[in-house]
């Protein structure tokens, strides 16, 4: 048995990425299978992967590219820890492939923050403790962020009463736009008031 | 999950073709049914074809006051769309109560009428399942089957088509829109996309080898009142055990017209022609509106824990057609 590198591969990506750069992160390669490339940018970052088809977008980030933010909860788009944006879109990372990601922006928890200034929603869940033990807390500010871009932008919930006026952001709204994200410490009533307090300080 | 080889298809009739010159491929969209079941291993594709970049992602008006649908229009985007809220809402609702926000923004309009079922037999590996494997047996039928169907199933299979989405496009009389391998197009209404389990409940859909859904038309909507009602566990991001879709017009007598489909009661969007007919006429008063509701779904059957599906679904619908009565605020 080789003995156990220091560094593991996710985290020297990682630490090379900090130069902004393009990178090359070493994938750990399975004999046999076609490896597919991939430009993907991340958080600012260009990064260029040349991995398994099989590695979902959440596996790429988290132990190809070192970004442990995005967290794996149920690994099926259930509980909606893994949530990501793409595009300025929140989506499942654990039910889409890297690979079907080439050439997209993507933003996880770590590029919510301007250096370590918090965004208003990062500020407003600190403010309103909307959290206990805090695993599902970068899904639930990614999907927030996502959400309230789509309520912005004039979509419709299920609860929303009339389909042809903009919906406006009542706790009911609040928490079905958010049924994607699981709390399993069911911190969703301080979740509620942080996403309200924020889309508040927004408008 | 099983090895697969990958690529990126570059038109639709490459995607079809691609998908002919391998073995076992699956084309590849939003991903969100597809990616669950390859990591289970219940599908085990050897090639995967991406159709993300193949366009075929507008909705457009058609000619005859209708609207054609793109087949890899995400569900967010056609829910959110101006003329689908305005003049097929019932379309809207629908999309609205299923899945999730995050779901919604990568499931694809082609990739929702085709997900596979929620049937847990299916899901379990360690059961028999004729869906799954062919001749194993069905394990729902004797089993814990709360969820399953109560009529157009078969002893071979009563697993439910889980869409919201289909069941509205099946009140609306949708078209599917498809490109085969060499190239030539064909449109099914959506009602013969679907097929019934019978004795081959692995045959879920009567697409053809590499035929791939390029978009989806809507009539123009016919007039009356658009309902989406759906039931479940939850108050939200559950599938439906009983839903009902309905557009129902009345005049100064009662029902002038009623189009009514199920979803969660049936292996496919399920309409009841005998009880539309009956609906013709009804006086509008609530009594006389679910006393015809409770003759829908005629024929149907439990299988012991479903049993509540039949009158859930006759009271929902009752309940729907006391709504767009305008009668009493449902």
């Amino acid at each position: 048995m080789p003995p156990k590198p220091l560094r593991s591969p996710a985290r020297a990506a990682r630490h090379d990425t900090m130069s902004g750069g393009v990178t090359h992160q070493p994938a750990e390669r399975v004999t046999g299978v076609d490896t597919v490339k991939a430009r993907l940018r991340i958080n600012g970052t260009e990064h260029e992967l040349d991995i398994d088809p099989r590695v979902t977008l959440l596996d790429a980030l988290r132990e190809h590219l070192g970004l442990t933010g995005s967290k794996k909860g149920c690994d099926h788009g259930q509980c909606g820890a893994c949530t990501v944006l793409v595009e300025g879109r929140r989506i499942n990372a654990c039910l889409t492939l890297a690979v079907m990601h080439d050439g997209d922006t993507i933003t996880t928890v770590e590029g919510l923050a301007r250096g370590e200034t918090l965004s208003p929603l990062q500020a407003s869940f600190v403010r309103h403790d909307g959290f206990q033990c805090g695993y599902c807390t970068p899904g639930q500010l990614c999907s927030a962020t996502g959400m309230l871009d789509e309520v912005r932008a004039g979509w419709p919930s299920v609860v929303t009463p009339d389909l042809r006026s903009s919906p406006s952001l009542t706790d009911d709204e609040i928490r079905e736009r958010m049924s994607g994200n699981l709390c399993r410490c069911s911190a969703y009533p301080n979740i509620v008031a942080a996403i309200a307090d924020a889309a508040e300080g927004a408008a | 999950m099983k090895t697969f080889t990958y690529q990126r298809a570059t038109s639709p009739a490459d995607a079809a073709q691609a998908a002919v010159a391998h073995r076992r491929t699956r084309f590849i969209a939003g991903g969100t049914n597809l990616l669950d079941l390859m990591k289970l291993d219940i599908e085990t594709p050897e090639h995967l074809v991406d159709i993300n970049r193949l366009g075929l992602d507008t909705i457009e008006d058609s000619a005859d006051g209708g609207l054609r649908i793109g087949a890899m229009v995400r569900n967010s985007d056609l829910a959110a769309d101006p003329r689908v809220r305005e003049r097929y809402p019932v379309l809207s609702r629908a999309l609205l109560a299923g899945a999730s926000g995050q779901l919604r923004n990568k499931a694809t309009t082609g990739g929702n009428l085709l997900q596979r079922t929620r049937c847990y037999y299916f899901y379990d590996t360690a059961m028999p399942c004729n869906k799954r494997h062919p001749g194993s047996g069905c394990a729902a039928v004797e089993g814990f089957n709360r969820i399953h169907a109560v009529i157009g199933g078969s002893e071979s299979c009563i697993a439910t088509h889980p869409s919201d989405m289909a069941v509205a496009m099946r009140v609306l009389d949708a078209v599917v829109h498809t490109v085969m391998p060499d190239g030539s197009e064909r449109a099914l209404p959506l009602a013969d996309v679907y097929r019934l389990p019978g004795d081959t409940p692995e045959v879920e859909n009567a697409l053809r080898a590499g035929e791939l859904i390029t978009h989806v038309t809507l009539p123009p909507p016919p007039p009356g009142r658009q309902i989406y009602r759906k039931v479940r566990d939850r108050a939200s991001y559950a599938f439906a055990l009983v839903a009902v879709a309905a557009i129902v017009q009345m005049d100064g007598d009662g029902v002038a017209s009623a189009r009514v489909a199920f979803g969660g009661v049936a292996p496919m969007p399920w309409r009841d022609d005998a009880l539309e007919a009956a609906l013709r006429g009804t006086p509008d008063d609530e009594s006389s509106l679910r006393a015809v509701a409770d003759t829908a779904l005629a024929g149907a059957r439990g299988h012991g824990h479903n049993d509540f599906k039949i009158m859930l679904a006759r009271r929902t619908l009752g309940a729907v057609l006391v709504e767009a009565s305008g009668r009493t605020a449902a």
